[in-house]
């Protein structure tokens, strides 16, 4: 009995299918690798912040309403309080009054600066709303939210305490409950 | 009967011209209309309001924005140089399709690239489906090999008996 099955030559075609340069599969694969280390950086990126108490505040600037810029690091030995705030924000109208009166009792001391932020906001109604409660400390809207972005402000108003040494010291969610609260968070920072 | 009829129509015109009226109060001539201030707030998005256009965002913030954009339609810009003025305050975010520009070219290229993609795979696919399956060259009724020694290592055991 013979048996006849027919051998497929293989071993001709493997070599040189493998030799063949699969580029490809190379773009292909090279395309997801560097897809992959963008998200992972976008990852990463998106872990970044929330500033949390204890971190050193990045600098930024504010140009405010009246022109003029104001740099972050050029505050470094005052305790800065940076407000977050909006017109069309009513809690934030709770605590205007509150944050202006505090601004005038440490102003003549010239070792606290106040900074009010202005978040998603139009000019017109923003001046109107410094004019409305008679804020006179520092107040600019937050280009390209910039600034908002960096802190990773969850709403308004939130307020931060910035130490001598430009380090986030506490952070407020919400309106303050009083003048005694701002004074309370920042006579701490005054004394160290 | 007649007085009761002409009272009726009197005070059905008299409601269509106060109510053509008050239309009319609400479109001034010069100011822009509601439609033309939502034909561009309709390609902007409140970071407040995530995922809300514009355009039909209830808050007061969204509120603002509308009214500014009036503003700027009522100064004469046009719609790019007001879609520029809110880039500039809120940041790129606020455009409902982002610029094509830096890593966001990602986001208008990889689309089309993975269907362009998941097409040749497709093909590649339907093209081995469509190839004929190589016939073996053998006849069914030869036996193989292995089952051939069998049978025969079968009989000589059989004959041995």
């Amino acid at each position: 009995m013979t048996t006849d099955i027919p051998e497929t030559d293989t071993s001709s075609e493997e070599p040189q299918d493998s030799r063949r340069p699969r580029w490809g599969r190379i773009i292909v694969w090279a395309g997801l690798i560097a897809l992959l280390v963008l998200l992972a950086l976008g990852l990463q990126r998106s872990r970044q912040g929330p500033i949390t108490v204890g971190d050193m505040v990045p600098n930024f600037s504010l140009s405010t309403f009246e022109g003029e810029t104001i740099e972050l690091d050029d505050l470094t030995g005052k305790v800065v309080v940076l407000n977050f705030w909006a017109s069309w924000c009513k809690p934030c109208e709770q605590e205007a009054a509150e944050l202006e009166e505090a601004w005038r009792y440490y102003e003549p001391q010239g070792e606290v600066v106040f900074l009010g932020v202005d978040y998603v906001d139009t000019e017109t109604e923003a001046q109107a709303y410094l004019e409305k409660f008679d804020i006179t400390y520092p107040n600019g809207p937050d280009l390209g939210t910039r600034i908002s972005q960096a802190f990773r402000i969850r709403g308004v108003p939130e307020t931060y305490f910035i130490g001598k040494d430009g380090i986030l010291r506490y952070t407020q969610i919400g309106p303050f409950s009083s003048l005694a609260q701002i004074k309370a968070t920042i006579e701490p920072l005054l004394a160290e | 009967m007649k007085t009761k009829l002409f009272g009726l129509l009197a005070s059905f015109i008299l409601t269509l011209a106060f109510s053509s009226f008050g239309a009319a109060q609400s479109d001034l001539p010069g100011t822009p209309s509601d439609d033309e201030v939502n034909a561009i707030a309709k390609q902007l998005y409140c970071p407040v309001c995530e995922n809300i256009p514009l355009d039909v965002c209830g808050t007061q913030a969204c509120a603002q924005w509308r009214e500014l954009i009036r503003e700027k339609l009522d100064q004469g810009w046009t719609e790019d140089q007001i879609k520029m003025y809110f880039v500039e305050q809120y940041g790129d975010r606020v455009l409902a399709s982002p610029p094509a520009r830096g890593l966001n070219w990602l986001v208008y290229i990889i689309p089309p690239l993975a269907i362009l993609a998941g097409l040749y795979i497709l093909l590649r696919a339907f093209q081995a489906w469509k190839r004929p399956v190589p016939e073996l060259d053998q006849d069914p009724q030869t036996p193989d090999v292995d089952t051939d020694q069998y049978a025969a290592r079968l009989e000589e055991q059989l004959r041995n008996r």
